[in-house]
């Protein structure tokens, strides 16, 4: 238990980093960047309690806030990707979440990418929706979601595939 | 009243994604106005810390760049200074900002952005500096923004490139006057709106600050016309103008301070 503790809190806090001080300034085509931050969010062990992960999923945008003087955007949009995420588990995983037996190290690459595609665009969308605040501006809206999410997943996929543990 | 219990507990995870789902809405809302961000804002101790202590590191990789933008600046000083020795009045010759109104102080950006619709930067100069809400900052080339929030060691600035920002600009060649706002199209460009139909106004033309603000001093330059159209109401300009900073390199700037700023409130209040 203590481990798993350890290595939520690591992750927190590497991921906040990581996400303020470098993905925040990759600017691919002038402003897109990736939000791979909600890793945090898609990992979060998932018998546990599901007021832990909102509350967390709250405290991780605000400090990702914090640093990027954004209000509470990031916290808006964490928020509800941790509140829909079991959704999303149930249409990717199928029965294996209903057992609750996911262990996200050995499930199928398909259903894996998926899953990470439903939460990044519902994050994303609820994100652009409060950064442009303009009923107005939806298409663009829907164009930075598109663009911003396809690198999202792309991150996630890779440092998922980088950071594996290989399971013999 | 079990009933209002049990619905409470039936419901818990509902009512405690829409507290803080509601919540962040709110921090939104106050970020998306002028001056509210009070809670939510990277000038404190925290933040601004990182932000520094990663600047130490990354400020080395621009340094060529910045050296070399600082010497210019130093050149076209010194060439200001030699040639105006002549003119000068030799009552106030070398009375050190005698009667100026304007206080400069230099501040490093430690954080810029450029990227979403309300860009806001840090700079690491804060209350210990005398830096305060309201003051403008301008960098060797030209205007950067406005000091919004501030900290002990640091504030934040709200930038041009910020739909909230709306700073009073002029033609250099005649006193017509608009109001520079931005689209959040591309980092380069910002526009010019509300200038007179009559104002002769041509691509090419500079465009510099009036005054009008009591922020900033008139004449500190902003840009060269790019593109210009008639408005909706085809009373108005709408201008297109190419800034002189480059936003996407800052480094060094220019805070400026308004000594005559609460004398000209008061009297603009009692109004």
């Amino acid at each position: 238990m203590n481990n798993v503790l350890s290595v939520h809190t690591i992750r927190f806090i590497t991921l906040v980093f990581l996400q303020v001080l470098i993905f925040n300034h990759i600017n691919f085509m002038g402003h897109i960047n990736p939000y791979p931050y909600i890793l945090f969010i898609a990992l979060f062990p998932i018998k546990n309690n599901r007021i832990n992960i909102i509350v967390l999923s709250f405290f991780l945008g605000l400090s990702v806030d914090l640093f990027l003087d954004t209000g509470g955007m990031h916290a808006a949009a964490s928020v509800f990707a941790a509140y829909i995420r079991p959704i999303f588990l149930k249409f990717s995983f199928g029965t294996i979440y209903e057992h609750q037996t996911i262990k996200f190290e050995t499930v199928e690459f398909g259903s894996k990418l998926t899953y990470f595609s439903l939460l990044t665009l519902a994050h994303h969308l609820v994100l652009f929706l409060l950064e442009l605040f303009n009923i107005s501006k939806i298409i663009l809206v829907f164009q930075k979601t598109l663009f911003s999410g396809i690198f999202t997943i792309l991150m996630c996929i890779l440092i998922t595939i980088i950071f594996s543990r290989k399971n013999k | 009243m079990q009933q209002i219990i049990n619905f409470i507990i039936r419901n818990k995870i509902f009512l405690l994604f829409l507290l803080l789902f509601s919540v962040s809405i709110l921090f939104t809302v106050q970020s998306h106005s002028y001056h509210k961000s009070k809670f939510i804002n990277s000038a404190n101790f925290l933040t601004g810390g990182v932000y520094n202590s990663v600047n130490n590191i990354t400020e080395y990789f621009a340094l060529k760049s910045q050296n070399e933008i600082l010497a210019k600046e130093n050149n076209r000083l010194k060439s200001i200074l030699y040639n105006s020795q002549a003119k000068q009045d030799s009552s106030f010759v070398d009375s050190l900002l005698f009667g100026s109104p304007y206080k400069f102080t230099t501040a490093q950006v430690i954080k810029n952005s450029y990227n979403t619709l309300d860009n806001i930067l840090l700079i690491n100069k804060g209350t210990k500096n005398n830096i305060q809400q309201d003051f403008g900052v301008i960098t060797d080339k030209g205007i950067l923004g406005i000091v919004d929030q501030t900290s002990g060691g640091f504030a934040t600035v709200l930038s041009i490139l910020n739909s909230n920002s709306k700073i009073s600009a002029q033609l250099k060649k005649t006193n017509h006057f608009g109001s520079l706002v931005w689209d959040g199209k591309s980092p380069n460009i910002t526009q010019l709106v509300d200038v007179q139909k009559i104002a002769p106004v041509a691509v090419g033309d500079t465009i510099i600050t009036s005054g009008r603000s009591s922020i900033f001093p008139k004449g500190i330059l902003i840009g060269t016309i790019n593109d210009f159209k008639l408005d909706q109401s085809e009373n108005s300009y709408i201008i297109d103008i190419k800034l002189f900073t480059d936003m996407t390199n800052l480094e060094h700037v220019y805070v400026i301070e308004n000594v005559n700023l609460p004398e000209i409130k008061s009297l603009l209040s009692n109004e």
